[in-house]
């Protein structure tokens, strides 16, 4: 039974549970509501909750496991001549998972018996040939090991499925049973739907903390085995990045890339941080009612804006009007469209809502008795603006600025089409150059071998980047953290 | 005997400082201010009493134009000081109130150090003319808010690591530096313990010896100790204005006499 049915037959006795588990708390107190510790519905979700979710949690582990166990165990089978290393080894399991799945398919569309698929030859049929008629198209002929071991993969895997239907169903009764066994009057079925609920939350929460740890040792270890490959000091001081040249040759140097993230980033922020600032301070301090509810979900809507859409307007529009006052025929300073100030003017652009809407927030938070004795003094509106309220939110404002700044760090499509591919390290900001996070992409989008260091340079890429961008988001939240003990 | 009268009113017209006249306010909808008239004298205290929501405080605002930073508020009526229409378009609201300051009810001090939170008012109306100038109004205002001598050690601490009556007094001392000729202020003491509010009490005896000042209580004992003169609001009515005195020992309207008795409010 495939693991759907099984989900729907589950749900099914969760559903059967909780109609039952409420009846049956009813008539244990014959009828009597006010005799239940809680209400109806409480026996009956918990009733379902006991049924449903431990057979789901070993209905989804078996599902995982039980291919990689089947694998490993087949695996052994194909004999160590075919293959030299782990990479070949994979690339005939994947062969063997594609017959095995082939072989499903024959017998799902009647062209044999179960049977006769585990008597199947390469001696006697063509496989490539059979299972190319039902639709599964193979690379090459099918070699007389692989299909051994498909078939004993599909074994496995019809008998696995057996047993897991089996013990997942046996599972969901028990707690059925279990469940239905509590559910009397004086049962606390609320106290037990509630743990319920909490262990739900925890789990999504861990589901996240989990992922991001994952993500962070995926890139440590790939690393790692980087920097085994390619010395750390060449590749953190290396002023050269040209990642073309095979073998020996390569410079694989993270300084131009480095520079072009940061050049850009400052940039970006130079235009984005004063525009955004006074944008807030209007919003806040100055606009009425009217105008910010008008104003203010309109400036965030730049913030919705893909960035591929800044991409094409930094390349079809900044970049060429750019290029009329600085490229040949005016200052003659820029060469071509793409340059950190392309890119980074929209950049700028993009992070202005960041800016402004996260200082709107903060300057509204200053409390509006700050204003009152400010203007009780007889200051004007600026006065009190630049002396009272901007140096109360100055730390909100600076931990704003760092996010965007983190933002900018890692900032792709933009610089992809409005800074260029050349990795430079020059002071020009009409020159072509390009970020890390662009190399990244360029670096695992070829068609390089994902083992070589040009692939898995892209990993210390990565690495670096979260470095720099967690480094600035702890500082941003400590400084937030800071003001609001200020306040409170 | 004509003469005479006439020096009589002029220095009587000398002696008031503020004279508001049929003062109408409006909160969009809601009439709060209803026809008030005061005169409020130079040197002297005058209380604003009433149960919450009379309009004591909105009236208070009138009197610096604070009520101007609400959009929705609208005042009409004449209120003079020194003779002078402060709601007349050539009045400047910035310049009027370094004349007429505002103590808040809860102390509000700048997250600046003590020094530049005094300082803060005397900078912006150029007061000074060098740093010694502005170290001499900010001991000055300091000492008048009787807070000098716990603060002199720290004038570069931040004023909001004050205790509360200390943030209170370091208010109401940089009120004082931009040399204000009225002061209002608005319950200064309904954040403080009875220590601190003694001391704001006194403090306030003294500043009458240069200013009028004005403030609003809940606390009719406040009243009767720091005022002279006493006006009690209900509903948006001036019900009696008259001597403190007066006030709380014979007061000629039935609500007041309720009111300070403790029946209504």
């Amino acid at each position: 039974m495939s693991a759907f049915w099984l989900l729907m037959i589950i749900l099914a006795l969760a559903a059967v549970g909780f109609i039952l588990g409420r009846s049956r708390a009813i008539s244990s107190v014959q009828g009597d509501r006010r005799q239940l510790h809680s209400l109806p519905n409480y026996y009956g979700f918990n009733v379902a909750m006991l049924a449903f979710v431990p057979a789901v949690l070993v209905l989804g582990a078996w599902v995982i496991i039980q291919p990689m166990m089947i694998s490993s165990q087949v695996s052994t089978h194909i004999p160590a001549a075919l293959y030299e290393d782990a990479g070949q080894l994979n690339l005939i399991m994947s062969d063997v998972k594609r017959v095995a799945e082939g072989l499903d398919v024959a017998i799902a569309q009647g062209v044999m018996s179960a049977d006769e698929v585990s008597q199947l030859d390469t001696e006697t049929t063509d496989v490539r040939a059979m299972l190319g008629n039902v639709g599964v198209a193979l690379g090459s002929d099918v070699d007389p090991s692989v299909l051994k071991a498909a078939q004993e993969m599909r074994a496995k895997t019809t008998s696995g499925n057996l047993f897991m239907t089996i013990v997942v169903l046996i599972v969901a009764s028990a707690g059925f049973v279990a469940a239905m066994l509590k559910t009397q009057g004086e049962f606390r079925a609320r106290n037990a739907v509630e743990s319920g609920v909490k262990a739900l939350l925890i789990a999504a929460a861990s589901i996240a903390i989990l992922t991001t740890i994952g993500i962070v040792l995926s890139l440590i270890f790939n690393t790692i085995t980087f920097f085994g490959m390619f010395p750390a000091s060449d590749f953190l001081f290396g002023l050269t990045w040209s990642p073309e040249g095979r073998g020996g040759s390569e410079h694989l140097g993270i300084l131009p890339l480095l520079w072009g993230t940061i050049y850009i980033s400052i940039v970006a922020l130079l235009v984005a941080v004063p525009i955004g600032l006074f944008a807030a301070v209007y919003l806040s301090e100055y606009a009425s009612r009217a105008t910010r509810a008008f104003a203010k979900p309109l400036l965030e809507v730049l913030a919705g804006i893909p960035t591929i859409v800044y991409g094409l307007f930094a390349l079809t529009v900044v970049g060429p009007l750019l290029v009329n006052f600085f490229g040949a025929d005016g200052l003659g300073w820029m060469q071509g469209a793409r340059s950190v100030m392309t890119a980074g003017l929209v950049m700028g652009i993009m992070l202005i809502p960041f800016v402004s809407s996260l200082s709107d927030d903060i300057i509204n938070a200053v409390p509006q008795a700050m204003r009152d004795g400010s203007y009780g003094l007889g200051a004007t509106q600026s006065e009190t603006v630049k002396q009272v309220v901007l140096p109360a939110a100055l730390p909100g404002i600076v931990g704003a600025i760092l996010l965007a700044a983190s933002r900018a760090i890692g900032e792709t499509m933009i610089v992809v089409m409005g800074a260029g591919a050349a990795a430079r390290l020059d002071l020009n900001p009409f020159e072509a150059m390009t970020t890390v996070t662009a190399k990244i992409v360029s670096q695992l989008t070829g068609d390089s071998d994902f083992a070589s260091p040009e692939a898995l340079v892209a990993f210390a890429l990565g690495m670096t980047l979260f470095l720099l961008t967690l480094g600035l988001n702890v500082l941003a939240l400590y400084i937030v953290r800071k003001y609001r003990e200020q306040y409170e | 005997m004509n003469v005479m009268t006439k020096t009589e009113r002029a220095l009587e017209m000398k002696d008031m400082k503020i004279s508001a006249k049929n003062v109408q306010v409006h909160y969009g909808d809601t009439h709060a201010i209803k026809d008030v008239s005061v005169e409020i004298e130079d040197k002297t205290v005058t209380a604003f009493i009433g149960p919450s929501g009379c309009g004591k405080s909105t009236f208070l605002r009138c009197l610096n134009r604070m009520n101007d930073t609400i959009d929705i508020c609208r005042v009409e009526g004449d209120i003079l000081l020194d003779g002078e229409d402060i709601y007349d378009k050539r009045v400047d609201p910035v310049q009027l109130r370094a004349k007429v300051g505002m103590v808040f009810q809860k102390p509000n001090p700048f997250p600046k150090s003590i020094y530049d939170n005094i300082a803060y008012g005397p900078r912006i109306h150029g007061l000074a003319r060098n740093k010694a100038e502005l170290d001499e109004i900010v001991e000055k205002s300091l000492r008048r808010g009787a807070i000098w001598d716990e603060v002199k050690d720290r004038l570069h601490a931040p004023g909001t690591g004050l205790s509360g009556g200390q943030q209170q007094r370091l208010c109401i001392a940089r009120a004082v530096a931009t040399e204000p000729e009225v002061l209002l202020m608005d319950e200064p003491c309904s954040a403080l313990d009875p220590i601190a509010t003694a001391q704001v009490e006194e403090l306030i005896d003294e500043l009458r010896q240069s200013y009028s000042v004005v403030i609003v209580t809940h606390s009719m004992q406040q009243a009767a100790r720091v005022s002279q003169k006493t006006a009690f609001f209900h509903l948006g009515n001036l019900v009696e204005y008259d001597d403190t005195t007066k006030i709380f020992t014979n007061p000629e309207d039935p609500r007041t006499e309720s009111y300070i008795t403790g029946r209504i409010g």
